[in-house]
């Protein structure tokens, strides 16, 4: 067996090695983070592990998941949320909120070079501008939302930021420095005296003034976790009813007082942070088991569940697969030059990989979330890679020519880099609102568009491969071309079979839920517009209106037409005049047109000047 | 005249019209998306696509600038048909296409029926509350009601279009006077005089509380969630023209304004127009649940008692999001709430042609995928052949 007959296996296996090296990080800490990242919450209406939470959460206020302290070091998301939660004095000190509109920074009296990076500052950068930050903030929360200008968008995400910094930390003890532990066992081993106490003194009698003093003063802190913090870690007690609600650990403290106990969740949470505080990992360990093997005992199909989001965040199936796709893309992008079939072979097998652990994905996100696979924007995006790719493989396994891996190795890449800018505005695995709340229809006609839009997509990337190879390549001949005029063709029918098709179900279902079948919405007209374009590129061709550069010129715009649908108009629901030329979707869709525009120009520039001309004749 | 006869088919039935409208439909569609956001859903539907042309103010005419959803759709349809007819050859490799088109035409033909036919109103229920009439939420009335007889009231209710200024005086056989419009607000705040505290301005009108009042005009609205509030200064006229006086009427005042005339009792108010239905709709319940923790709505529901006047209907009735309730040729919705949740917005909707887009769905998806299953077919046999 030749050497260059090996490389493909070889690629194979690198690539799952590759895919499956997140299972084999091992942690550097003694501490269990991996057990402290799997306590089961309930945040944004549904159960998580706390490693969600810390991912979203810093995703959220930095737009990466990696904190680097003001000594170096650097911290996992878990590392992150213990400090929040149980050393807040020093994650006060991380440089976790992002700032980069220059009017915020000129409120706060900060520049960028004071920022980690120029841009991530800490809470102790911005403690002593907090009420200048509200000031700032109620001023343009008074703006309604689609008028706002940048700075008011920015001024109102740098609070929310803050609050959800200070509500994160009020959710598991007090974050005062006090020792929470040893205050919570005094409480435990007095409740009926300590509430004597503080009748008595209510009531003017003689009593242990000390114990009155104690109890009042945690008693207010109980009531201040109660309202600001944010988490409900606190599940139902065993035997509870199946749809009881988790609460907040302040709430159940302060239900201390009725029940004359201290929930042992509350006190494990304040035995951790006693326990991390000492550095005493051991017992830390200790701690998290003994509560894991309760856990386990009372709602054993929550944490199955939490247990696979864990997994699920540490695998990371969507960031590997997008450095498969750009390795594959660039071996069969290669292949055309040099090695075509051990090189298209490699790129097919990288390819197959990628596709099969994003299918991984996202079933592991349908079955945490109990729904169909595209349910908000970020869905959608994967969704759409998905389905090219899909198409990608068939036509590689029927051409064996490169084009199909090339193809699937730009789009898989594109969609998931999208869905990754989508990830940061929060929680992916959302809660639906009421008004979509209906799997059949997200079952249909959702999948139905978005397999529409993966297709139109696929078709306008074919033909920008077309145009590459023939202006900048020799190596589009005649055959190559042809061969992907006929894959653009038979892209383009099927695209407006399920455009067309996903369209008027969704106006059925507009009709099955609010009794119109078409509204004329953004978000319908845009569906319409790809289905339109779809017919019109088809009749060109029946027509014999537009040759092979003109349907790839159109095939092109398609994808003008498709980014405007899937993107644009959501732009505008919160108002393109005012607003939206700051955004950075905004700018990145301008972009984009810009770059197709581009292309559609290459593709007219006459056929004599192309590289490939003599391969065309 | 068979050259000229000729020569229309030939245009009509082309490729490159079909290619050209598919296109012009296209720039229609995206402008009007884009202007929504000046002039809201419904304005936007009656200025691109209920119309033949897109018509433009300049300078205070309006010149047509574009062909309008009637024009282009309809030239569509010519188009599609015309084809079918003069160029229809029966022939299995084909048969996918002609359904798909034959879906095509349903659904045309069902798009311009809806824009004739269907009706929009809404029916806004408190919790106990019932009602046998739902309201427009683009329309207005001013009702004149004649409540002499304490058992009915008997009812005339003029369109708010007819109120604008500049016209004859209203007349109804009903009515033993005529209503004149002496000023007239399309969208207007009204606000008692005295909280405004510029008491010496003159009053609007001399009757009722028109005395105490002062109207704001305020700019129009075309915002999907705001309405425009009319009012308007109307005096009535006697036998002789002999004032009765003036009053103000406006959507923002809720109870009507009474006065006695000629030995009976009326009542008039500006309000939403009213469609009268032979059933009764109650609120029983509205719920809206959130998931835990959250304001992220998770289900609104209106549980509703029907009951019809001919006794052969009453039951309760669950209406909530994604599951209507469908009576009497209407459909009820869950549209909203208001009130702290103690109040639904039911939308009601007449669209007697509701059918056609689930028929043309059946062709047009059944006509391309026999379409282009017989593409591919042929394009495996084909593969196979030369493998």
């Amino acid at each position: 067996m030749s050497f260059k007959r090996l490389i493909p296996f070889l690629v194979l296996v690198l690539g799952a090695l590759y895919l499956a090296s997140p299972f084999f990080k091992k942690s550097k800490s003694d501490f269990d983070l991996d057990a402290f990242g799997k306590i089961p919450v309930v945040a944004n209406g549904r159960t998580k592990p706390l490693d969600s939470v810390a991912r979203n959460t810093l995703l959220l206020l930095q737009g990466r998941q990696r904190v680097t302290t003001p000594e170096g070091a650097k911290l996992t998301p878990n590392e992150w949320l213990l400090d929040v939660f149980f050393r807040p004095e020093l994650a006060d000190t991380y440089r976790h909120f992002e700032v980069v509109h220059p009017g915020v920074l000129d409120v706060l009296g900060l520049t960028p070079e004071d920022g980690d990076g120029k841009k991530r500052f800490a809470y102790t950068q911005l403690v002593g501008k907090l009420e200048e930050i509200d000031r700032q903030a109620e001023l343009a929360a008074g703006v309604e939302a689609p008028v706002r200008t940048s700075y008011q968008r920015a001024v109102l995400n740098l609070r929310s930021h803050v609050i959800l910094y200070q509500q994160l930390k009020h959710s598991a003890v007090v974050p005062d420095g006090s020792d929470f532990l040893a205050d919570l066992l005094r409480l435990n081993d007095n409740v009926g005296p300590a509430i004597e106490a503080v009748r008595a003194r209510a009531s003017g009698k003689e009593t242990d003034a000390d114990l009155a003093a104690f109890t009042m003063s945690l008693g207010s802190k109980f009531m201040r976790m109660e309202q600001v913090g944010i988490l409900l870690m606190i599940p139902p007690p065993a035997g509870a009813p199946a749809d009881a609600p988790w609460i907040k650990t302040g709430q159940s403290l302060l239900a201390t007082f009725e029940n004359g106990s201290v929930n042992v969740h509350a006190l494990t949470f304040a035995g951790l942070q006693q326990t991390r505080k000492s550095r005493q990992a051991e017992q830390f360990n200790t701690l998290l088991s003994k509560h894991r093997a309760e856990s386990e005992n009372v709602y054993p199909a929550v944490l199955k569940k939490t247990d696979a989001e864990a997994r699920f965040n540490q695998a990371e199936p969507f960031y590997t697969s997008m450095t498969l796709y750009v390795v594959a893309f660039l071996l069969a992008a290669f292949s055309w030059l040099k090695w075509p079939e051990p090189l298209q072979r490699s790129a097919y097998y990288l390819i197959l990989l990628a596709f099969v652990a994003t299918t991984a994905g996202i079933l592991t996100r349908m079955w945490l979330e109990g729904r169909p696979p595209v349910t908000n924007l970020y869905s959608s995006a994967l969704f759409v890679g998905w389905g090219c790719v899909g198409l990608c493989l068939i036509l590689e396994k029927i051409y064996k020519n490169g084009i199909g891996s090339v193809a699937a190795g730009l789009t898989g890449f594109c969609t998931l880099l999208i869905a990754h800018h989508l990830s940061l505005s929060g929680d992916t695995l959302e809660m639906m609102r009421a008004v979509l709340d209906s799997n059949f229809w997200l079952a249909t006609h959702v999948i139905i568009i978005t397999i529409g839009y993966s297709a139109t997509y696929l078709a306008g990337f074919l033909a920008i491969i077309y145009v590459f190879r023939g202006v900048f390549t020799r190596s589009l001949d005649k055959a190559t071309a042809d061969t992907l005029n006929r894959m653009v063709y038979g892209i383009i029918c099927f695209a407006t079979l399920f455009s067309l098709v996903g369209t008027i179900l969704g106006g059925i279902w507009a009709d099955q839920s609010w009794g119109r079948f078409w509204g004329w919405d953004p978000k319908e007209n845009g569906a319409l517009i790809i289905v339109i374009w779809n017919a019109i590129i088809l009749h060109a061709r029946w027509g014999g209106l537009a040759r092979t550069r003109g349907i790839m010129a159109l095939a092109i715009f398609g994808n003008i037409v498709t980014s405007w649908s899937w993107f644009g108009t959501n732009m505008l629901g919160v108002g393109l005049h005012s607003y939206g030329f700051m955004d950075a979707a905004f700018v990145a869709l301008t972009v984009f047109v810009a770059t197709q525009l581009a292309l559609i120009a290459l593709t007219y520039i006459p056929r004599e000047k192309w590289r490939s001309a003599a391969a065309l004749k | 005249m068979s050259d000229l006869r000729q020569s229309f088919i030939t245009f009509f039935t082309s490729l490159r019209v079909t290619v050209v409208l598919l296109a012009l439909s296209i720039i229609l569609i995206f402008v009007a998306t884009l202007d929504q956001v000046n002039l809201g859903i419904w304005a936007v539907q009656e200025k691109y696509f209920r119309t033949f042309f897109v018509l433009w103010d300049i300078k205070g005419f309006p010149v047509p600038v574009f062909p309008g959803g009637y024009f282009i759709g309809g030239l569509l349809l010519v188009n599609l048909v015309a084809s079918h007819v003069y160029r229809f050859k029966f022939a299995w490799k084909k048969s996918g296409i002609q359904l798909t088109h034959a879906g095509l035409i349903v659904l045309l033909v069902g798009e311009l029926l809806t824009g004739l036919w269907q009706e929009e109103y809404q029916l806004r229920l408190d919790e106990g509350q019932s009602r046998n009439y739902s309201e427009s939420y683009l329309f207005n009335e001013l009702a004149v009601i004649d409540a002499t007889d304490a058992d009915w009231d008997q009812v005339v209710a003029i369109p708010e279009k007819q109120l604008k200024t500049g016209r004859d005086p209203i007349q109804h056989e009903r009515l033993p006077f005529r209503i004149a419009t002496r000023a007239y607000y399309p969208n207007a705040a009204v606000q008692l005089r005295e909280e405004l505290g510029n008491q010496s301005a003159p009053a609007p009108a001399t009757r009722d509380i028109g005395a105490r009042l002062a109207i704001i005009p305020m700019p129009m609205t075309y915002k999907q969630n705001e309405r425009n509030l009319p009012a308007a200064v109307i005096e009535l006229l006697g036998p002789n023209n002999v004032s009765l006086g003036t009053w103000v009427v406006s959507t923002m005042l809720v109870q009507p304004q009474t006065f006695d005339y000629a030995g009976r009792t009326f009542r008039i108010a500006m309000r939403f127009e009213r469609t009268y239905k032979p059933y009764s709709v109650t609120l029983l319940d509205f719920t809206h649940d959130r998931y835990l923790g959250t304001e992220i709505p998770k289900n609104f529901a209106s549980k509703v008692r029907l009951h019809s006047e001919d006794g052969t209907t009453d039951r309760e009735v669950l209406i909530y999001m994604n599951n209507p309730l469908r009576y009497d040729g209407l459909t009820f919705y869950q549209a909203g709430f208001d009130n702290n949740d103690r109040t639904t917005i039911l939308q009601v909707v007449r669209n007697p042609s509701w059918l056609l887009p689930y028929i043309a769905c059946i062709l047009m998806g059944l006509g391309l995928t026999v379409q282009f299953g017989i593409h591919l077919f042929a394009f495996v046999s084909k593969r196979r052949a030369s493998a």
